[in-house]
């Protein structure tokens, strides 16, 4: 056995205190395998050992939640004895790696944390950013990215219906990869990941093991220099017909209530799987690895504990059932193998041939390792962030040449080239497609539909991590409201640099605090979630990126509603507030290239009190369409509202009130709470009275119809046309502009 | 009408096709395990879109093996209907029971989006509720879409009006720009020789109900289900003409 050295602790990515815990827990040096499985468990990714002090502070309980964190997935309560199953979960540095591979296992991961719950997977969606497409390289991350996704979703059958892109040249060498999946299960039918009942067999049911993936976790847990090539075999191979298969099993076996228990190996494979279920249980387990199907031959007890070989389940069956999930299994062509039982000494012990080469108490690996509140202080640059003088900044000049310019920015062009990629009607559920808000999903057998989203302003988060949180969890809100359903719960995936790092670390206890006081003022608890540290590459961190993913529910799914105009001769009117508030919007960023200023304001207050009365009109089928403004303000609204429709194009004559805010901020600026509507003349007045009620501003600012958009601002002197464009100019810069970029030589 | 959904190993249409002749259009559907050696009692058969065997080696290339595949194509020989989407089609194509074969998509992409069909044969059991020319807005989700034959194979599809849909323009014109795979002649579904074989890139299981955008392809679902209950009328009939 080889000797615990100072070198080897350190490859490990063990702190010498670290180590010393270990000793101290198994009152001896551990051998290599323990070692090695200590490693990944205590690891950033599979520990939070930096973050969990911090998650305390989320609001995790509500009437509906089924199912807090601490589970494969979160899950909230729909009627009717269903409920949905949801999380969101980071690939990051896999991607970075190895593009399409590290994408494609990423939806592997997420669809099984789904489905190991009990739940069948019905939607999937991504989170992405990348560098701008002005590299090769970042225009190779993106299509392997994409092509990695649509590989393995499409192959699954479930359909990818949503999500973001975004571009910033931060990400360049830290592209982000997020995948949020949701399921739909009975409620008192939900699985977990637990070990109980003294005795029962432990089965093994997936892909055979191989030696890919060996310290993933601990990979995912460090930041990239320039070797991160030399990283490229720690990146996993995804078959996604092995998990359709795998799939199939398992909810055939749940159904068929043979299990007691079931968790995917996932980061950490067999090590993770085996103690999380255990130490839940406190219970044991004994683990013979000679029965685990290998792809290769010679591997080591560490080997076979560490590896990330993916579409691989540990179950736990009832007793006498093992003939009946092996017969399943082998009628869907799975391996499967009985390795082991559950214990009542509360040790993983794993053995190898009959001989012992593990045995840790599976409470302390699992749940007992490092907690670190590290320090943390707003960085000196913040200040130089957040002042900008916005004297030396002119007014907009050719407002027509500022909307194209905004339109064919990849983070707001149409992301046509993406979705179309990806199988976004398969199940039969779609009743929203890509495009919108936010998608939506009917659910068979009633009549109600649900609603999900991913939403995060990472430039408002660099420039106020607290005010950027809020109002990722607001507009994410938002997106569900404008799309008829009620916001019902959050998924989070925190998305940060080096947690070692003071100002990183600032960066991440405010975004929490904002997250949990904007989930508080907004009834929306989280129920899952995930933390991507070390996302730096050569010293240079990412933006904060505190992603927020949240489904909503409709009562009827025939209410659901889309952004885009409907007919012409309705009205257009906007609710809420314009400021003059153009800190780090899209506008200046393209423009001015200045990422700089204060986000936004946002009171949560108003922001209740529209979501109170969007909602309600919609269920009153009292609009049309409905549309949040975000990036590229109220301007890049109306223009979406006018391009985005599946039928024929609609345009609009508006007319804006200036007074006496700047122009661009008035077309471009980026005031939160603030949603378009159109809506039949004869429902005006209701409308603008149930605005009144909600005190939630509202104002008739033009028409549909014709096929130009046409703006004009107003003050007391002047009332000048600045926005006079056909609908097809508009379309092609919007429409086209994300193919050109990727494709350009 | 009892009809059948062939369940392969990857197969992820299947339940839509489940739901679509159940629940939209009130028919009894057995889904058949592909390791099943008979289909006697079915009225019609559906192979559904999907990965087959994760389109391994070549999209439909293992699934013919599948064992039920033989009972499909003895039940096609007996002019029973059989209906094959996506990669029931390429299925179809690899087992050959259709001519021809799929390549991958002009673009190297997997694209899903609304199309237009038009309709050039509307005398086929899946057509029989069609105008000739009807315009069908319909999905496609696929990589390997690219719909291939030689001249020969080509001349005997035009001639015997075995090309059923067309990717064609909203107005019905069949354009190079209609064409969203770079399938040759804009061929979106072809039928065998004797009418009952019918394969097709486009779901009409996606589109059948109004709340999920358009129901076009409800009317092909339509003509399937009509079809059988005009076979079966002729059957009794033939039956009761026996001495």
């Amino acid at each position: 056995m080889p000797l615990i050295t100072d070198e080897l602790i350190a490859q490990h990515n063990l702190t010498r205190e670290e180590y010393q815990q270990i000793v101290t827990i198994l009152g001896r040096e551990p051998t290599l395998t323990e070692l090695g499985m200590f490693s990944v468990m205590w690891s950033e990714h599979c520990s939070y050992k930096s973050s969990r002090v911090h998650l305390k502070k989320l609001p995790t309980t509500g009437p509906r939640v089924v199912q807090g964190p601490g589970e494969n997935a979160g899950a909230v309560d729909i009627g009717g004895g269903l409920c949905l199953v949801f999380k969101m979960e980071s690939h990051n540095h896999p991607s970075f790696i190895e593009p399409y591979q590290g994408a494609a296992t990423g939806v592997g991961g997420i669809l099984r944390d789904i489905f190991t719950m009990g739940a069948r997977p019905i939607a999937l969606l991504d989170s992405l950013r990348f560098g701008e497409l002005h590299t090769a390289q970042n225009r190779r991350l993106m299509r392997g990215v994409v092509a990695g996704i649509a590989g393995y979703g499409n192959c699954m059958g479930v359909p990818t219906v949503g999500g973001e892109v975004v571009f910033n040249d931060i990400y360049s060498f830290n592209p982000l990869v997020n995948v949020m999946c949701l399921g739909l299960a009975e409620k008192d039918k939900l699985f977990r990941g637990t070990a109980a009942g003294i005795g029962n067999p432990v089965i093994y049911v997936g892909s055979k093991t191989g030696r890919d993936g060996i310290h993933g976790a601990t990979m995912a847990s460090d930041s990239f220099d320039d070797e991160a090539e030399r990283k490229r075999p720690t990146v996993q191979v995804g078959d996604p017909f092995q998990e359709k298969l795998l799939l199939e099993a398992c909810l055939e076996m749940m159904a068929a209530g043979l299990l007691t228990g079931i968790q995917d190996m996932g980061a950490a494979g067999l090590t993770s799987s085996s103690c999380e279920m255990a130490s839940r249980a406190g219970t044991g387990i004994e683990l013979e690895l000679s029965r685990v199907p290998r792809r290769e031959p010679h591997m080591t007890p560490y080997e076979v504990m560490l590896s990330e070989s993916q579409e691989r389940m540990l179950l736990v069956a009832k007793a006498g059932k093992e003939a009946e999930c092996l017969a399943i299994c082998r009628k869907w062509d799975v391996d499967v193998a009985v390795i082991g039982r559950v214990t009542d000494d509360g040790i993983l012990r794993v053995l190898d041939h009959g001989a012992v080469v593990a045995e840790i108490p599976a409470k302390a690996l699992a749940e007992e390792g490092p907690r670190y509140d590290r320090p943390f202080a707003p960085p000196a640059y913040q200040e130089l962030l957040t002042n900008l003088n916005y004297d030396i900044i002119p007014d907009v000049k050719d407002a027509n040449a500022a909307l194209l310019s905004l339109l064919e920015s990849p983070t707001i062009a149409s992301k046509r080239w993406v979705y179309e990629q990806y199988d976004h009607m398969v199940q039969t559920n779609t009743v929203v497609r890509p495009g919108s808000d936010a998608a939506v999903l009917r659910i068979k057998g009633t009549d109600k539909a649900v609603a999900a989203t991913i939403d995060c302003n990472s430039r408002y988060c660099l420039l106020n991590p607290y005010e950027g949180a809020r109002i990722a969890v607001a507009e994410a809100a938002r997106n569900l409201v404008c799309s008829g359903a009620e916001p019902i719960g959050l998924t989070d995936c925190l998305n940060f640099g080096n947690p070692e790092r003071p100002d990183i670390m600032w960066q991440f206890v405010m975004a929490v605090e904002g997250l949990a006081d904007a989930c508080e003022a907004l009834k929306i608890p989280v129920v899952s979630g995930n933390v991507s540290f070390y996302n730096e590459t050569k010293g240079l961190s990412i933006y904060p990126t505190p992603m927020v993913g949240m489904v909503g529910l409709l009562d009827r799914a025939d209410r659901a509603m889309t952004q885009w105009f409907k007919e012409e001769g309705d009205d257009i009117i906007l609710l809420g507030t314009t400021r003059e508030e153009l800190g780090g919007s899209e506008y200046l960023k393209i423009l001015h290239n200045r990422e700089q200023g204060v986000p936004p304001f946002l009171s949560l207050e108003a922001e209740r009190a529209l979501h109170d009365c969007v909602l309600n009109l919609i269920r009153e089928g009292q609009v049309q369409s409905a549309h949040d403004c975000s990036d590229g303000g109220v301007a890049v609204a109306l223009a979406e509202s006018c391009l985005s429709g599946p039928g024929r194009r609609l345009g609009a004559t508006v007319r804006l009130t200036r007074g006496r805010l700047r122009k661009d901020a008035v077309l471009f600026g980026e005031s939160q709470s603030r949603v378009l509507v159109s809506a039949k003349p004869a429902h005006r007045r209701a409308i603008l009275d149930a605005a009144e009620a909600h005190a939630v501003p509202a104002a008739v600012i033009g028409t549909v119809g014709g096929d130009r958009l046409v703006i004009s601002l107003a003050d007391e002197r002047s009332d000048d046309t600045v926005i006079n464009l056909s609908l097809s100019t508009l379309y092609d810069r919007w429409a086209c502009s994300l193919e050109r970029l990727v494709n350009q030589a | 009408m009892n009809l059948g959904v062939v369940v392969f190993p990857g197969s992820n249409c299947d339940r839509d096709c489940q739901y679509v002749f159940r629940d939209i259009l009130g028919q009894d559907v057995t889904m058949v395990w592909h390791k099943e050696r008979s289909v006697a009692g079915l009225d019609a058969i559906v192979l559904p879109g999907g990965f087959s065997y994760g389109d391994y080696l070549r999209t439909g290339a293992i699934a013919r093996f599948s064992p039920v595949m033989a009972a499909v194509k003895e039940f096609a020989e007996e002019g029973g209907i059989v209906l094959g989407i996506c990669n029931g089609f390429q299925i179809l194509l690899e087992a050959g029971l259709l001519p021809g074969a799929m390549l991958r998509n002009e673009s190297l992409h997997f694209v899903c989006r609304d199309v237009c069909i038009t309709v050039d044969n509307a005398a086929t059991p899946f057509t029989c509720l069609c105008e000739p020319g009807q315009v069908l807005t319909i999905p496609i989700a696929h990589a390997d879409g690219s719909y291939y034959a030689d001249p020969v194979t080509v001349a005997s599809l035009k001639a015997n009006a075995q090309i059923v849909f067309r990717y064609c323009m909203p107005d019905g014109r069949v354009t190079r720009e209609a064409n969203p795979n770079g399938s040759l002649e804009n061929i979106a579904g072809i039928c065998n020789a004797a009418g009952n074989v019918l394969g097709m890139m486009p779901h009409p299981e996606r589109c059948a109900e109004s709340l999920l955008g358009h129901q076009d392809g409800r009317v092909i679902l339509a003509s399937l289900v009509e079809s059988l209950v005009h076979q079966r009328l002729r059957k009794q009939e033939l039956l009761s003409q026996l001495p």
